[in-house]
Formats: C-alpha cells, structure tokens, sequence
C-alpha cells in the first residue's frame, strides 16, 4: 500500500546523486540483477539488459524472494548497486539489503520512500540529487525540489 | 519512525553485551523502524536461510558476527545450503566457490545453529507450538509455520534471520500481529471436480495459481473438504509462495485459524472475492511446463524436501521397479527424514529402483543434474518456477505418479484424464 505517514520516508539515510533509471515494472534483486556489473537479467522484466549501478533506481515497489537483500548487499559491496533506491512503498527486503551494507562496509545506499506524486514525478534519465532528509532535488529545474 | 526499545535493546546498543550483540541489536531495530514497528517482540525460535551463499557479503556479514562471538539465544535451525554433505560426490559447482560455501555454513554453526540443512523444518521431530513468536526464513517454510502450525513469523529473508536469533528479537509487525493475519481474500473453487480434489497433484497446482491472484496478501479458501493433509498444503504454500510473495493463507477446516470462513476473516468483509475455475486450474498447470518434449532425462522430486509419508509414497509408487537407464532421478530431503527412511528399511529399495537421495540442498539451484539437455520433470510447483531459470533447463510438471511412470518408460507420460474432466 503507498505510504500513508508523513513523506519522504527515510528507510536508509544518506546522500546520493545521479541519473534515474525509472522502472516500468518492480523488480526482484535475486534472480533480476547480477552483480559484476550490475546489469537487470530478469528476462520477464521489460528493462532486462539495462544497468543499475550508479542510477537512482525509482521503482514503486519491491516483488521476489528475501535472499533479494543480499543481493543488494553485495552489489553495494561492489560497487554495481544503484546510488539510492526511491519507492511509493515500503519495502524491508531493500532496505535491510542496504542496512546490512552500511554495517559491514560503511557504505551507504539510501533507500526513500516518496509520496505517489513525487514518484510519480521523476522522469527517467533526470539528473537528481537525494538529500539526507530524503528530500529529491532537480538541479535543472524550475523548482529545484520535487 | 524509530521502535520504543526496552533497557535491555538500549543496553544492547550501547555495547554491554559485546559486539556481535550490539550490531544484531543495532539491524534488527534499524528493520524495525524501516517496517514501521512500534516496537519488538521476543522470539522463541529462528530458522536461517542465510546459510545459503550467494556472494561475498553474506559470507562477510557472518564472519562479521562469529568473530564478535555471537551465539543465538534461541532453539534455530539451519536451512539448505549449496552443498551435500553427506553426499559430497553429487557436487559438480566451482571448487572454490564450494569451500565458500562450507566456511559460511561452519560459521553458522560456530554461533549455535543446529546443522539440519532443511527448508522443511516443520518435518523435524521439535517445531514450534500454535501462537508461538518466531523469526523464520526460507518463503515454504514460513507459510508452513503460519498456515499450518499457527505459528507466527514474518517473511525474514537474509542478515534479519540471524540478527533475530542472536537477539531473540523482532520487529513487531506484519504476521506477528493479530490484524495482518486475517484473511481479505476469499478463493471459491466452482466446478471442481472432487475426483481432482483428491489428488496431490491438485494443491500445487491450486497453490501456484493462488500466488499469481493474491500476490501478498492473505487468502482463505473455502469449498474443500475438511482434513487436508500437511504434505498437501506443504506443497499449495511452496507453490504460492514462489509464484506470489504469499507468507499465511487459510483453508477452512483444514487450517487452525480457519475452522470457517468467518473466522478466518476475523469478522471483516473481505477486500476481493475470486471464484477459482477447473479452466482456471488447466491454466496454471500449463504454466508450470515450459516443454512438450517428452524426451525424458531428469525427474526431481521432494521440493520443498519430501517427508517421511511422500517417501513412503513413492516406494509404493515404484512397486519395485526401476527406473529407465537413460533417466537420472533425484529426492531431495533433509538428513533427518534420510535417517527415519534407512530405519524403516526404505533406502536400499529406493537405491534399487535407481533413486538418488539428495540431503542438506535441493535439486532447483544447485549444479546436481548433470544433463540439462531434454527435459526434466518435477511434482513441486517451485521446482518448476524456478529451475528454468536458475539451470537452464526445460520442465514438464506432472503428478508424482506421472513422474514415477514417466522415469519408468524413459519418456513423459502424464494421465491427461484427471484434468481434461476436471
């Protein structure tokens, strides 16, 4: 269900920038993504053949298998993991992927919860920056903040 | 929001009880306020799937913990690993990456873990009572524990397992709570034949047809007979479990929280109300194949590991026959049900008949099947989800009598007649 509290909802707080990479279908991390380069081999997703690492992932929500965490984990560890994960929806499978990161390797993929609108507003290919708030901002646009 | 912790959680985390304890503390609350917990719960048993290696992390973060000292506070079991211990001449994976997988199932050991390498822990002598709090991994099992034993877990996954089980504690969220285990879905069958209903082959395949319309949400289904066996709802759990992300369902008169409908609702009109065909079901048994070759090599069963009464079962099914030359036949099952079947004088007939008995991992992931050319066969609905992907292979689903006749004449022969008037 989209998040009904107060958003963006932190999961996992830190800063990121990039380009984002909006997925048109949630995706599963174990069995949907490799992690030598980061690349979506789900051959049921739309996007397969495209490359996470680096992008801020925008997807409304998480689907599959828990072992998807540490998939994610180990992505992060190296270094094929998206920039920071941004959702409609909670989703502990992604977040405990990152927290588990953060712990062992001190490396910090944020994962954010947006309202639907929010979510809705990031256009593939936009260049963003994730404030520690979870506040998204759009250096080139007009309104700086989404 | 951050969980309100008790002074033991807020002692843990200052580090009076170590390292170990303090970063399991320090991830079982971070998860806690990532779900939305208000708080945590105590737990009385754990079962870890972060036992299976997929990658250096997993490996780090037990390394992490077992140098620390962790032990687990609670009674927890391990499930599949990547490896056959006991049969060590089925592997056929990476050398190297077979001592990686030995070294992160040691170390789960090292903290305290009982080494039964199952993803059927409900098949072990101990399980957890109705009502019992637990942290549970491995999507086939907690549906089993929820649904059949009315034991409470969430859908743990890697890293929150065993971060519970060092602390015996837990987010207090989701199907621990009286509110989120109420059914909001009600599954109807509707002319169904009760000649189908009586076959085995009909809970996978009803399974795998729920976790396609319900995804994670929690169904009941209603208009079968009362008494359905645990092995029968084993499987339907495994199987909407693998094509949903189905954690409990209900089935009146068969599960504990549904002795009727009402019940399982809780008093509350259901959400959605869908009305399962015999089509419906002629459907998702179609979906499960990915062949129509009937070029037989390999047949798999005992996914999630088969029990003591399914072996029973297939030896009645052999009869005392042998399986074609052409075609490798692989049980999976865990050590301990492996231990009850030597007893009961089973292993040498099965060993007879050309049976080879898996232990400590399954057939679906791990490199065991040596021919991938053809086309493999399986009884278990996730067998058939996932092994395409994970091996390369191609799958005809039949029942277990269909994979017993089909190994027998060396090609796949299933009995279309159950279905076709179903």
């Amino acid at each position: 269900m989209p998040e009904a509290g107060p958003t963006p909802l932190v999961l996992v707080a830190g800063t990121a920038s990039g380009k984002v990479l909006r997925l048109d279908e949630p995706l599963s991390f174990w069995g949907g993504v490799e992690t030598l380069q980061g690349r979506i081999i789900d051959q049921r997703h739309p996007q397969v053949g495209e490359i996470v690492a680096g992008r801020i992932l925008v997807m409304p929500f998480g689907r599959g298998s828990s072992s998807g965490s540490s998939v994610i984990c180990e992505a992060v560890r190296a270094g094929t993991a998206p920039a920071a994960i941004l959702m409609a929806e909670r989703d502990d499978i992604i977040a405990l992927g990152a927290i588990a990161a953060d712990e062992i390797y001190g490396l910090v993929m944020p994962v954010v919860v947006l309202a639907p609108d929010d979510h809705d507003a990031l256009l593939d290919g936009a260049a963003v920056t994730i404030g520690i708030d979870g506040t998204v901002s759009v250096p080139d646009s007009d309104t700086g903040i989404v | 929001m951050a969980p309100r912790l008790e002074a033991r959680d807020e002692a843990r985390l200052a580090g009076a009880e170590g390292p170990a304890q303090q970063m399991a503390t320090r991830v079982v609350t971070r998860l806690a306020a990532a779900m939305g917990a208000e708080e945590l719960i105590d737990i009385t048993g754990a079962h870890i799937d972060s036992c299976l290696y997929h990658g250096q992390a997993v490996l780090d973060f037990a390394d992490r913990l077992a140098d620390d000292g962790a032990r687990v506070v609670v009674p927890t079991t391990l499930n599949v690993s990547s490896l056959d211990l006991l049969h060590p001449e089925h592997a056929r994976g990476d050398p190297e990456e077979a001592r990686a997988s030995r070294r992160l199932m040691e170390r789960f050991e090292e903290m305290g873990c009982r080494p039964t390498w199952t993803c059927a822990p409900y098949q072990l002598e101990v399980r957890p009572q109705f009502g019992e709090q637990i942290a549970w991994a491995e999507s086939n099992a907690i549906v089993f524990a929820n649904s059949v034993l009315g034991a409470r877990t969430n859908r743990y996954g890697d890293f929150a397992d065993i971060c519970c089980a060092v602390t015996g504690r837990a987010p207090a969220a989701g199907l621990h709570l009286d509110e989120h285990r109420r059914a909001t879905v009600v599954i109807r069958l509707d002319g169904v034949s009760a000649g189908l209903m009586e076959r085995d082959v009909f809970y996978p395949v009803l399974g795998g047809l729920l976790g396609g319309l319900v995804g994670k949400a929690v169904p009941v289904i209603s208009g079968l007979a009362p008494g359905v066996s645990e092995d029968r709802l084993k499987a339907l759990g495994a199987a909407s479990a693998s094509t949903g992300s189905v954690g409990m369902f209900h089935m009146v008169g068969s599960t504990p929280e549904a002795p009727t409908l009402e019940a399982a609702l809780a008093g509350h009109r259901p959400v959605e109300e869908v009305t399962v065909t015999a089509a419906d079901l002629r459907g998702a048994r179609d979906r499960l194949s990915t062949t129509t070759s009937d070029d037989l090599r390999t047949v798999s069963l005992g996914t999630p590991h088969y029990s003591v009464s399914e072996i029973g079962r297939l030896v009645e099914l052999l009869g005392g026959r042998r399986v074609g030359d052409g075609v490798a036949f692989f049980v999976s099952t865990g050590r301990d049900v492996l231990h009850e079947v030597e007893l009961r004088g089973w292993a040498g007939r099965l060993a007879d008949a050309g049976v080879t008995m898996v232990t400590d991992t399954c057939t679906y992931f791990t490199p065991i099947i040596q021919d991938r050319t053809g086309t493999s066969m399986t009884d278990s609905a996730k067998w058939a989800y996932y092994a395409p992907g994970n091996l390369g292979l191609e799958v005809v689903f039949g029942s277990t009598e269909d994979c017993v006749e089909s190994a027998i004449l060396g090609r796949v022969v299933r009995d279309e007649g159950i279905w076709a008037d179903a």
